[in-house]
């Protein structure tokens, strides 16, 4: 006993003492790091060290100190949850952002602790503010992802607080921890944006998961793929059911199968609806507990197999909702939403099947803008099938207010004329916003280049480039230095090329 | 009558707007026999020989809907086949009578039987000389052999063996007018069997004998491409042949195709797939194919029409036609697709020239209704065949052209974020597949 309280002291006059600068943090790290199966032990006793401790200053030590208190199952008990809330909410707000990324995954562990609390007390918004504040301070570069980036996107999703998410989701991401945080990501982002109706924003986020690397079908993926399929439907009107080159191998079969003829339902009767749910509930289970995508990876190909086999049953609905939107006729395209709409529901996309057919009556008026310049009411509702002059006027005064056409109603007449874009392409605005483009453009070729460079000293690629030439260590130098010698516009091209070559 | 006699042109104005293409001083003119009349089949079956005159004569029978037609078109199918040596088509035609022409067209069993017996016979002696000459190894006489075993068959109606063993003369041929002699025996019969790329091959094939050609067979088989082109639905192709052939074809092809069909055949498919240059130079200006045209003044008059923009009149002539034209074996499932193509030039050919069209007019210029018309341009602008946009509530057609500086704008701009788009989802891409590959590599802690 004497000895536990004389560590636990020693350890609060260490944390106080070794919280100076960052030779002493790294002392402190190791120190904690040896301590830390103590603490784990200790866990239930250590609420009053914290009082002892400042969190702005020690937030290394409180960090490891409150991390070991909160480890566990949560608990279901209002009050005490609460107070984790609480707790948790107020060290993130007033850490030092650079104490903490030296032990990120115990940050990352009271973070989700604290979601998962907040999700049980079923007041999400609690957690969405703390969790913005987290992602910031653990984030080295705002391009950065990190595994709080779903956790705080699923927050703002279940709490509605969807532009905070969209705030987030404006940050180019450009270097991931776990590809699987990837995929969360940009589903949940995906699913923001179409809340917002940023539907251009969407297709991106969703066109990135269902082309990702992966090496297995991911459950993930394959819900990405169906919300992908109704965003396109709204946002371009169309759907193309082949990948792009660049998608992995395992997408493209898996999905591929679900666009085959209906003879392959002859397989689904194999698979039951409880089936599905089993094999969804180990994707899930497997989503919220495991960090490694080692195991993530490594349990799904049991999983893969059964959400294989029934979503042939579950994939068809979508395409053949593609093929009946091609048709053009509104009315097919109710009757299909109208006969599949359990199917829908279950994977939670009615709402947006909706959308789709309400984005029909939109294009159809939009492809008259092209052939007519003025058009009556009661044609357009014709040829749009809509039941009436009057139907088809809300409809127009609701795309002209958004912007989708550009076109006056004449009321006397019952006609509408339509007008081209009145864009000029001759302001102050645009000028600035080609700018900006080019700007971005650059900055991004900036960073391919420097990726190329990087790429170059990396030794494993070395090996690989040695084995191809045949080991000549001339022609060696001559495909490294290459790279350089084309940047030698860029200075720092200058300083790097001596770098490698003194590297060799 | 001069192509360029509209140059001057409607113009607009609000003295003078002229229907284009319903001027009234040259209706007179225009006046010509328009042959929308029942077909006179007597005439027409006069246009060909042997095996093709009873196929068409049947054909129409078949499709000519009117029953004292159909009964002439299978007299003179019967009397035809009584000529022949078909006993199989002898049946199916006595068949198809049914009696209703009276005693003298019934089975006449006791002519079958005899040209059934002359033929056994015939075969065994043609089996047994071909057998002597194969001994022999004369090559000559082989092919006689052959070719005569293929021309038996024909006159019986067994085309695939006919087609066999015109194709084994092929190893006996020794001279260029050998293999001539044998691809058009080939293509004959294929084009009677409908398998049109044997006669594309066959064609290649006695092209390429150059030194046996003499105009005549030259121009069979352009005819025969022609004809493979049509049936393949390349109408372009089938009307550069059609307007190639030269007129030492004269009557020397009636075993397959009439020269009147030359004409109609080119003058269509040309008409649906040439432009307005390649329509005068080739069709109009064509001093060769004017033989032709005399052949069928209709078609004559109705090119004409369509190069001056008397689009009304032109399609009077293709409607009366129309009947006519489905009779016909090798043209009828191409008739619609190809008036089709007319019309639409026609509409193209009409607004090309003007900045605003009135549809009342143009309307009346085809000799159709407003709302019609309004549902054909709006086809046509869909598919970008016309660039105009159409003004529904005062019925005008505007010419509209894109404006290139704006388009110009719109696609930069769109490029640019397309571009920033792709990269960044590469340079995500390229990042997960560097975290693999780390998480693969050896570890170093």
């Amino acid at each position: 006993m004497n000895l536990n309280m004389n560590s636990v002291e020693s350890l609060v006059a260490q944390i106080q003492g070794l919280s100076g600068n960052i030779g002493e943090l790294t002392q402190l790290r190791n120190y904690l790091k040896q301590c830390d199966d103590m603490l784990r032990t200790e866990s239930t006793r250590l609420a009053p060290l914290l009082t002892e401790l400042d969190p702005s200053v020690h937030s290394l030590g409180y960090l490891y100190i409150l991390e070991a208190c909160t480890s566990g199952t949560i608990s279901k008990d209002q009050d005490q949850a609460n107070e984790l809330v609480l707790s948790v909410a107020r060290f993130i707000n007033v850490c030092a952002a650079d104490q903490i990324r030296l032990a990120p995954d115990k940050f990352i562990s009271i973070c989700k602790k604290l979601k998962e609390q907040v999700v049980f007390l079923e007041d999400p918004m609690r957690g969405v503010a703390p969790l913005l504040t987290s992602i910031r301070k653990l984030q080295s570069s705002t391009e950065q992802l990190t595994t709080l980036h779903p956790d705080f996107l699923l927050l703002c999703l279940m709490s509605k607080c969807y532009k905070t998410g969209l705030s987030v989701l404006e940050d180019d991401v450009f270097e991931v921890d776990q590809p699987r945080d990837l995929f969360l990501y940009c589903y949940y982002g995906g699913m923001i944006c179409i809340g917002q109706k940023k539907f251009r924003q969407a297709l991106e986020l969703l066109h990135n998961v269902v082309t990702a690397p992966m090496p297995i079908i991911s459950a993930i993926a394959v819900e990405a793929y169906k919300k992908y399929i109704l965003v396109s439907l709204i946002h371009l009107g169309q759907f193309a059911t082949s990948f792009p080159k660049y998608t992995s191998s395992a997408a493209q079969r898996n999905l591929k199968n679900f666009s085959q003829s209906s003879k392959n339902q002859l397989y689904a009767p194999a698979c039951s609806d409880r089936l599905l749910h089993v094999c969804m509930d180990l994707a899930s289970s497997t989503f919220s507990k495991q960090y490694d995508s080692g195991v993530f990876f490594s349990r799904l190909p049991v999983v893969a197999k059964f959400t294989h086999l029934c979503d042939f049953v579950y994939e068809q609905p979508y395409l053949e909702l593609v093929n009946s939107y091609s048709t053009g006729k509104v009315s097919e395209v109710e009757n299909y939403v109208q006969m599949n709409k359990d199917k829908f529901e279950n994977d939670n996309n009615l709402g947006l099947v909706k959308q789709v057919v309400s984005s029909m009556y939109k294009r159809n008026i939009q492809r008259l803008t092209q052939t007519y310049l003025t058009l009556s009411l009661q044609d357009i509702a014709n040829t749009v099938q809509l039941n009436s002059a009057k139907e088809a006027e809300m409809h127009v005064l609701q795309m002209i207010q958004e912007g989708d056409i550009y076109a006056t109603i004449n009321q006397k007449d019952g006609m509408v004329r339509f007008l081209e874009d009145p864009e000029q392409y001759k302001t102050c605005e645009m000028i600035e916003r080609l700018d900006f483009s080019i700007q971005r453009i650059m900055m991004l070729s900036k960073k391919v280049t420097t990726m190329n460079e990087v790429m170059s000293c990396n030794p494993s690629y070395l090996g690989k480039v040695r084995i191809r030439l045949g080991g000549s260590g001339r022609d060696l130098i001559t495909t490294i230095s290459t790279p350089f010698l084309l940047n030698s516009t860029y200075e720092e091209g200058e300083k790097e090329k001596h770098g490698a070559s003194n590297d060799l | 009558m001069e192509p360029e006699d509209n140059a001057a042109g409607p113009v607009i104005g609000d003295e003078e707007i002229h229907a284009n293409g319903r001027d009234e001083s040259d209706s007179q003119r225009h006046r010509p026999i328009i042959s929308g009349e029942q077909l006179d089949i007597e005439a027409y079956a006069a246009l060909y020989t042997g095996r093709t005159k009873t196929t068409r004569l049947l054909f129409i029978a078949d499709k000519c809907g009117a029953p004292s037609m159909e009964l002439e078109a299978l007299r003179m199918a019967y009397d035809e086949i009584k000529k022949g040596e078909d006993t199989q088509l002898f049946r199916e035609v006595v068949g198809k009578i049914n009696g209703r022409l009276g005693p003298n067209y019934g089975l006449d069993d006791a002519w079958a039987d005899a040209v059934d017996r002359r033929a056994e016979s015939r075969k065994d002696k043609l089996e047994n000389e071909l057998n002597a000459y194969r001994t022999n190894l004369i090559k000559e006489s082989i092919r006689m052999g052959y070719n005569d075993f293929g021309d038996f068959f024909y006159a019986h109606g067994r085309l695939g063996e006919a087609f066999k063993n015109y194709v084994r003369t092929r190893d006996y041929c020794t001279t260029s007018k050998h293999i001539i002699h044998m691809c058009l025996n080939a293509i004959l019969v294929s084009i009677e069997m409908g398998q049109f790329t044997h006669v594309t091959s066959y064609v290649g094939k006695a092209e390429q004998a150059v030194d046996g050609l003499d105009p005549v067979t030259i121009a069979k088989l352009r005819c025969a491409a022609g004809l493979s082109h049509l049936e393949g639905k390349k109408y372009k192709l089938a009307a550069r042949k059609f307007l190639e052939v030269g007129p030492e074809l004269g009557n020397n092809y009636t075993e397959i195709i009439a020269p009147q069909d030359v004409a109609t055949y080119g003058t269509l498919c040309a008409l649906a797939s040439f432009d307005r240059s390649e329509l005068k130079s080739k069709v109009i200006d064509n001093t060769n194919f004017r033989n032709f045209l005399e052949l069928v003044p209709e078609i004559r008059e109705l090119i004409n029409d369509f190069y001056t923009s008397h689009y009304a009149s032109c399609l009077e002539y293709l409607g009366n036609l129309k009947t006519n034209l489905l009779l016909d074996i090798h043209l009828h499932d191409h008739v619609e697709t190809l008036y089709e193509q007319i019309r639409n030039k026609a509409l193209i050919q009409y607004t090309l020239p003007f900045v605003s069209v009135d549809l009342n007019m143009m309307a009346n210029a085809f000799n159709t209704s407003v709302t019609g018309l309004e549902k054909e341009l709006e086809a046509l602008i869909t598919n970008d065949q016309i660039q105009a946009r159409i003004d529904s509530h005062n019925k005008i057609l505007y010419a509209r052209h894109a404006d290139q500086r704006n388009g110009t704008f719109q696609r930069a701009l769109q490029t640019g974020n397309e571009f920033d788009r792709e990269l960044r989802a590469m340079l995500l891409r390229a990042n997960l597949i560097k975290h693999d590959y780390n998480l693969k590599a050896p570890r170093k802690y």
